[in-house]
């Protein structure tokens, strides 16, 4: 199947592109780009006037709820809203049922993605087994089935010592370690940004310093073991500041932030809206502003959906009872525009913190159009906003704080090596 | 994205009563001036007045808390309305019923009025969010959120006793971090107008940024008691008399205890308030607790007045 | 709308005339909030009753709580004399439906069991929907049926009446 996507703006922030030109595609590859291979005769012209092609969105964190959790969501309905919002990679945390900590569970979630034929996954192994943060998985044994790197979701190493020799051996074989910096006891019931807000709903609250203090640890340890390390979902101005400071030492760090981050702060929870109870939670806008900067830096080197289908019986709870996550796959794109509108970001630098930002973090040949590139590309209308509600949404979780948002960045067409997985109705 | 004020049904009137935070004084105020009328009721003969004949208001407690909801079920008694007491005990493993489908079986019903108390923050607005429209829901505590008909029984106690707000100075002493108790009064008394409010107590029960909610913070208790005309005692449950946040409660009644001699720092007409349970020995001594400045049992009296107003000022809107 | 209206004073002193050779020393008299009250004070005075007055504010006893809901500034009502085997006058200023005397004896029989009730009105305009009359009327007078007469007072502790035609009964 040859496809060539006509007329569009085709934005590949690896290759600093932005220019108006055809894409060919021939064999799941990138085999052109303004002008054909000799002797291309497409076989599917696909035109993209007015459009953005750009490269397929890598997201560093979604929940696809396989094994596990098949009522909440099924890989099927999840990866079905990965392509319809644009994202042709996705990496997965281990804080399934059972946890992904035996090859075995990872192959097969590896081979149940395979067999839709969408998005390949890329399964996150748990750094301890069962995440209990006691004893080491099989890191060097498993290496080949497919494990990209080792984390602990949102099960901290309560044990220093055990984190420290977990660090060490991760670093032994150069796996990278993707940790969120969350302290084990600091806010451990708490539910919001200890805070103003959280003080006037009563809601017990997770200090920012439950963040720094980890993220301190975290840093020692990689600084102490030389480990490839990867900070996932800061929330904090203060840990924006630790990262950049780690990075000027030259320190292997990299991280992300969930893209609902860049948008909303403990003010939006309102009247207890569940909808905002979120892993770290929304913090002060100063906090947000934080992150928005260090995206915009690069301190923060990509932006992730952090995709948490939920039920809706678990957000109809009180607050505190209530489960937190948002789904998030298919607003990756759209928050994400948003935010670069914001800041008066133009497109080619911004899109890097979901395309090839992420992918070099994963170790992926993905996120970006270069030749010869496997061709997982996202084609989207800029002018297309739509409206954010549950009949929008395909996951199977319609939990967003963004409900009733208008967002921009509608995708049209979605490829995944070079194959058509999505057209928008 | 739901920004309406959820208590207001779409005429701005109080549809539910869920936190004093945001209601207007005016609104305070008609329940201030009701409750006076229903004064009168109760030291009547006959201490009932027609209002919500035919109503059933049902006692929704999470939360076990007969004192509470002996005051609710008198005042609704006193109103006429037929009373449903429910105990609902969310400690055990009962997984299966949500909040809300236990709400939704009692609206099958016919409830007219919820009064909901419950362990965890936002209870009652999900409560009131979710009932059909005739429906008031009246919160009676939601975790460390709110108790408003508790602060406005507060309120009304001051007001009796002190007939201004405006010129006020009014210390909250001890447990703020866990108390609905608390905030609800002080949003109440920042409504009505009181110019001086101090809270009290260690760090570990005091909440991050509880000054933005416009009180002046000591942790010196002699010091915040000073030329006070209100002094509110909050209670300190057992459980955290002894643990992180304080070491016993014998240092505790030592450092923010109210005896004689520290009370007598305050204004010598101030008055001496608790929302009991009274933990004598602990937070208030005896000696204060039974003394001449203490208007505990007013407050007691006041409160079915105040929660009659509440439950006939919801009914008719 | 062109209508006369009763001089409220007039009417009065025609009430008092009345009353005057009725009442015993030992009378009690409750008037209703607000309009009732003006003029139980005046009575009370004027014929010198030794019963302290009594006052009542009918609002929960009203039978249309449940459209109209409780209304602002409710007077609490004060009844400073034993109830029981009283002879009672009660007093309210416009009498129309009856329906406000029948929340004022409804009300009046939470304090006790009277020996008797007379009602006592300045204007009786008519339109009764329940069956209570009066005893002591200053006027008898069909007005128009739309817009509420309310009496007022002023700052000389002067009465008159007048049609609001905000407020249609």
């Amino acid at each position: 199947m040859k496809t060539q996507i006509q007329n569009g703006r085709v934005i590949d922030p690896k290759h600093g592109l932005d220019k108006v030109q055809d894409v060919y595609i021939a064999e799941g590859r990138i085999v052109g780009l303004g002008t054909a291979p000799d002797g291309f005769r497409p076989d599917r012209v696909v035109d993209a006037k007015g459009l953005v092609v750009m490269p397929g969105l890598v997201d560093l964190a979604a929940r696809l709820r396989e094994p596990g959790f098949e009522h909440k969501a099924t890989l099927q309905s999840e990866m079905h809203a990965a392509v319809a919002g644009g994202v042709t990679s996705l990496a997965c945390p281990p804080d399934t049922d059972p946890p992904l900590d035996e090859p075995g569970l990872v192959e097969m979630l590896k081979h149940r993605a395979r067999v839709l034929n969408l998005a390949p996954v890329y399964p996150l192994g748990a750094l301890t087994s069962k995440l209990e943060g006691e004893r080491l998985t099989e890191m060097a044994e498993v290496r080949d089935a497919g494990w990209v790197a080792f984390s602990q979701a949102e099960r901290p190493v309560v044990d220093t010592e055990v984190l420290w020799r977990a660090l060490q051996y991760a670093a032994t074989f150069d796996f990278a370690v993707w940790l969120r910096p969350q302290d084990a006891f600091l806010g451990k019931a708490g539910v919001a940004h200890d805070g103003e807000v959280a003080t006037r709903l009563g809601l017990p609250g997770i200090p920012s310093f439950a963040e720094t203090i980890a993220l301190a640890t975290l840093l020692q340890l990689a600084r102490a073991t030389g480990t490839r390390l990867h900070l996932c979902r800061l929330s904090t101005a203060e840990g924006v500041e630790m990262v950049r400071k780690a990075k000027e030492e030259g320190l292997k760090v990299s991280c992300d932030v969930g893209a609902h981050h860049l948008h909303l702060s403990e003010m939006d929870l309102g009247y207890f809206d569940t909808h905002c109870n979120v892993m770290p939670p929304f913090r002060s806008l100063r906090d947000r502003d934080a992150l928005r900067e260090g995206v915009r830096e690069g301190v923060i080197d990509a932006v992730c959906s952090d995709h948490t289908p939920l039920d809706e019986d678990v957000k109809q709870m009180p607050f505190g009872e209530s489960e937190p996550g948002a789904t998030g796959l298919e607003l990756l794109l759209p928050l994400t525009l948003k935010w670069a509108q914001e800041s008066k970001l133009p497109l080619v630098k911004a899109l890097a913190r979901v395309t090839c930002d992420p992918a070099r973090i994963l170790g992926i040949d993905a996120g970006h159009l270069g030749l010869n590139a496997v061709a997982d590309v996202c084609v989207f209308d800029p002018e297309g906003w739509f409206k954010v509600s549950p009949e929008t949404l395909k996951s199977q979780g319609k939990n967003t704080p963004f409900l009733g948002y208008e967002l921009p960045g509608r995708v049209r067409y979605t490829f995944v090596a070079g194959h058509l997985c999505y057209e928008a109705a | 994205m739901k920004m309406r004020n959820p208590q207001l049904n779409e005429n701005g009137e109080l549809q539910h009563l869920l936190t004093i935070e945001g209601l207007p004084r005016e609104v305070l105020t008609h329940i201030l001036d009701t409750a006076s009328s229903f004064v009168g009721v109760t030291e009547r003969e006959v201490k009932k007045v027609p209002l919500l004949r035919g109503k059933s208001v049902f006692n929704l407690f999470f939360e076990n808390s007969t004192r509470t909801r002996t005051t609710f079920e008198i005042a609704a008694k006193r109103l006429s309305a037929d009373v449903i007491n429910l105990n609902i005990n969310t400690s055990s493993t009962n997984k299966g019923e949500t909040l809300l489908d236990t709400v939704d079986n009692l609206t099958a019903m016919h409830a007219d009025m919820f009064v909901v108390r419950h362990a965890q923050s936002g209870a009652a607005h999900l409560i009131a969010q979710h009932v059909p429209k005739h429906v008031h829901v009246i919160n009676a505590g939601d975790g460390r959120h709110a108790h408003p008909t508790q602060g406005l029984l507060d309120a009304y106690t001051i007001r009796h006793y002190k007939k201004d707000f405006t010129a006020l100075s009014v210390a909250i002493v001890g447990d703020v971090l866990h108390s609905r108790v608390a905030r609800s009064l002080i949003h109440a008394l920042t409504t009505l107008g009181t110019p001086d409010l101090r809270v009290i107590g260690p760090q570990t029960l005091l909440p991050t940024g509880v000054e933005k909610l416009g009180v002046r913070v000591f942790h010196d208790m002699n010091a915040g008691l000073r030329d006070v005309d209100v002094v509110v005692m909050l209670r300190l449950q057992n459980e955290r008399m002894r643990g992180p946040l304080l070491p016993s409660a014998q240092e505790y009644f030592k450092y923010y205890g109210l005896t004689p001699e520290k009370l007598a720092l305050a204004k010598p007409d101030a008055i001496v308030m608790h929302p009991g349970p009274m933990n004598r020995g602990v937070e208030i001594d005896s000696a204060v607790a039974d003394g001449e400045q203490a208007v505990i049992l007013p407050q007691v009296t006041f409160g079915i007045a105040v929660r009659m107003a509440v439950m006939s000022i919801l009914a008719g809107n | 709308m062109i209508t006369t209206l009763p001089e409220a004073e007039a009417l009065y002193a025609k009430l008092l005339e009345q009353l005057r050779p009725r009442v015993r020393p030992e009378t009690a008299m409750v008037g209703i909030y607000t309009g009732g009250v003006w003029l139980a004070e005046r009575l009370h005075a004027d014929l010198d009753l030794r019963v302290p007055l009594g006052a009542i504010d009918i609002s929960f006893y009203r039978d249309d709580f449940h459209q109209s809901g409780l209304k602002q500034d409710i007077k609490r009502s004060h009844i400073p004399f034993e109830v029981n085997d009283r002879h009672i006058l009660l007093v309210d200023d416009v009498l129309y439906t009856g329906r406000t005397v029948r929340g004022a004896m409804n009300e009046l029989f939470d304090y006790g069991r009277p020996a008797s009730i007379e009602l006592v009105g300045l204007v009786d305009r008519g339109g009764r929907g329940l069956p209570t009359s009066a005893q002591y009327v200053g006027e008898t007078t069909e007005g128009p049926a739309g817009p509420m007469l309310v009496l007022d007072r002023d700052a000389s502790g002067r009465l008159s009446l007048r049609y609001d035609d905000e407020r249609a009964q």
